[in-house]
């Protein structure tokens, strides 16, 4: 398969490798030691890692910083941008800033709205939305231009993703939802927490129907559970998450000390009967501030060692 | 139209204290109808400032009046007259009231009495949601009659997004989804093929964005 960007996650996704994503969030503070070592423990076992971007609105050192840190040490990262800040002179400016270091991934995304953050009073932005800002880097790195129409002197050449989350509400419209940002251009796809397996793969199966699984790679995105707390909070309290219950329960099951290592065997068992479903072309592993998780989730899962590409 | 809310009565007392006369003015347009500036509440908060300074043992005279509108200047006009009396001036309009009667009455202190909130109508009794941001550029036509620069929290023109759950927006339960509604009644009216088409990226030059608006129609003109 021909591919558009030097992004070492697009080529491993066309060569029809099951690629393999990992996130770090940035700190609240300017020491990028955090990031680093995140970054280094992650080096053998991913083939990109992302940058969150002030996720849940909670104020952190920059995603662009963050990944130029990860690309000065030789690792790819992936450049997550949501337009709850950033209006669209930001939004290009900060696209050319990550593509002077040749960072070649990007995730566009709303953002978490505001009020969940540490800034709840602060103004948001939404001059563009998350498929307009895919149609922004696609228009900008396609035709060499900002969307005033002027031409970019070396053009952006970045993979473009976003994400999709199968479980929110209304069902009905998430495979159309689908279809809308690959309309818009979207390349890859890094999907919400997957917990409700039978409900993620009827949306697949859905997407398949349509024919949209050969026209985006859709990586499968999953969390490990710490604890049976954390289990019941993304269940009640993460606007858009799907926990059945079954799983909160199998977490309260086992004695405290041992709840992580479930978490743990619950991913990885995830992982091993996805890898089986038609069109899931990679998994994005989010350990919140548990990264130091990924390398052995990874391996366990039979994802390890990562493929090498040219 | 102009949804508004009654400031608190403490915080009219802090700007108007140190004033002997002072004037109420309500508006008979859209605060009438939200129950926050019209005659009723002119007159209530005029009471009730009337006994905090004799309480306080001040002699601080307090009159009333209501205007058809206060953002005209034939309405404003009538106080001219009497604008004399009064060494301050408490509008109970909207934003716009407050700052027409300030421009015509140059050199008097008006303060206002509400905060002026949104474009929106009456949901049920007692309750006004918003249904209106003034853009400049309506797209009610596309989203099926819903407005999701007003009703979605982070104005998405290609939504729902991420955190629509069971109807509701992510940041309140209490708040609908746009998107849901949007969905819902473009099923209703058949048109869901509609919902694949992108909605361009938005030009907000005609929004706050532009800077302060005008339209000036030369057909009107005199």
């Amino acid at each position: 398969m021909n591919t558009k960007t030097p992004s070492k996650l697009e080529k491993i996704l066309a060569a029809g490798h099951l690629a393999v994503t990992s996130e770090v969030g940035p700190p609240r503070g300017s020491d990028a030691e955090a990031i680093k070592k995140k970054g280094e423990g992650l080096r053998n076992h991913v083939d990109a890692i992302n940058i969150t971007d002030n996720q849940t609105s909670v104020t952190r050192l920059c995603s662009l910083a963050a990944c130029v840190h990860l690309k000065l040490m030789g690792l790819e990262p992936t450049l997550q941008m949501v337009v709850r800040d950033r209006n669209r002179i930001a939004l290009q400016s900060d696209i050319l800033g990550a593509a002077s270091f040749d960072i070649h991934n990007i995730l566009c995304l709303s953002g978490d709205h505001q009020s969940f953050g540490d800034q709840p009073k602060g103004q948001n932005v939404f001059d563009l939305d998350s498929m307009q800002l895919i149609q922004t880097v696609r228009y900008m790195r396609d035709e060499g231009k900002f969307l005033g129409g002027e031409d970019i002197k070396r053009p952006p050449r970045m993979f473009v993703g976003a994400a999709a989350n199968p479980f929110a509400d209304p069902f009905e419209i998430r495979v159309p939802r689908l279809a809308k940002k690959i309309a818009a251009g979207v390349e890859f796809i890094q999907t919400q927490c997957i917990y409700n397996i039978d409900k993620f793969e009827e949306w697949m199966r859905l997407a398949r129907e349509r024919g949209l699984h050969e026209k985006c790679y859709i990586m499968a995105g999953v969390t490990p559970f710490k604890n049976a707390g954390m289990a019941n909070y993304m269940k009640t309290r993460v606007p858009g998450m799907d926990v059945p219950d079954e799983l909160v329960k199998r977490m309260k099951g086992v004695p405290k000390e041992k709840q992580a290592e479930e978490g743990i065997k619950i991913c990885i068992e995830t992982i091993q009967r996805l890898k089986e479903c038609e069109g899931v072309r990679g998994f994005h592993i989010m350990a919140i501030e548990w990264e130091d998780k990924v390398p052995g989730i990874v391996e366990a899962a039979g994802l390890y060692p990562r493929p090498k590409v040219e | 139209m102009i949804v508004a809310e009654k400031k608190p009565i403490e915080e009219i007392i802090e700007s108007i204290t140190g004033y002997k006369k002072i004037l109420i003015a309500g508006c008979n347009e859209c605060v009438t109808v939200c129950e926050a500036g019209g005659k009723k509440e002119v007159a209530v908060l005029a009471s009730a400032l009337r006994m905090y300074f004799m309480n306080e043992g001040k002699d601080v005279k307090i009159d009333e009046v209501t205007l058809e509108r206060q953002c005209d200047h034939e309405y404003l006009e009538e106080l001219r007259n009497d604008m004399d009396l009064y060494d301050a001036v408490v509008s109970l309009a909207c934003g716009v009231g407050v700052q027409f009667m300030a421009e015509k009455y140059f050199n008097k202190p008006v303060y206002p009495g509400v905060n002026t909130c949104f474009l929106g109508a009456a949901e049920e009794r007692g309750v006004w949601g918003e249904r209106c941001q003034a853009c400049g550029q309506c797209i009610l036509g596309k989203t099926a009659g819903i407005c999701p620069v007003s009703r979605c929290a982070k104005r998405v023109l290609n939504g729902p997004c991420g955190g629509s759950t069971k109807g509701s927006c992510e940041i309140n339960k209490d708040i609908k989804c746009a998107w849901q509604l949007i969905i819902d009644r473009l099923k209703e009216l058949d048109r869901m093929d509609e919902y694949e088409q992108l909605a361009p990226i938005k030009d907000w030059a005609t929004d706050r964005a532009g800077g302060p608006r005008k339209v000036v129609r030369e057909d009107v003109r005199q």
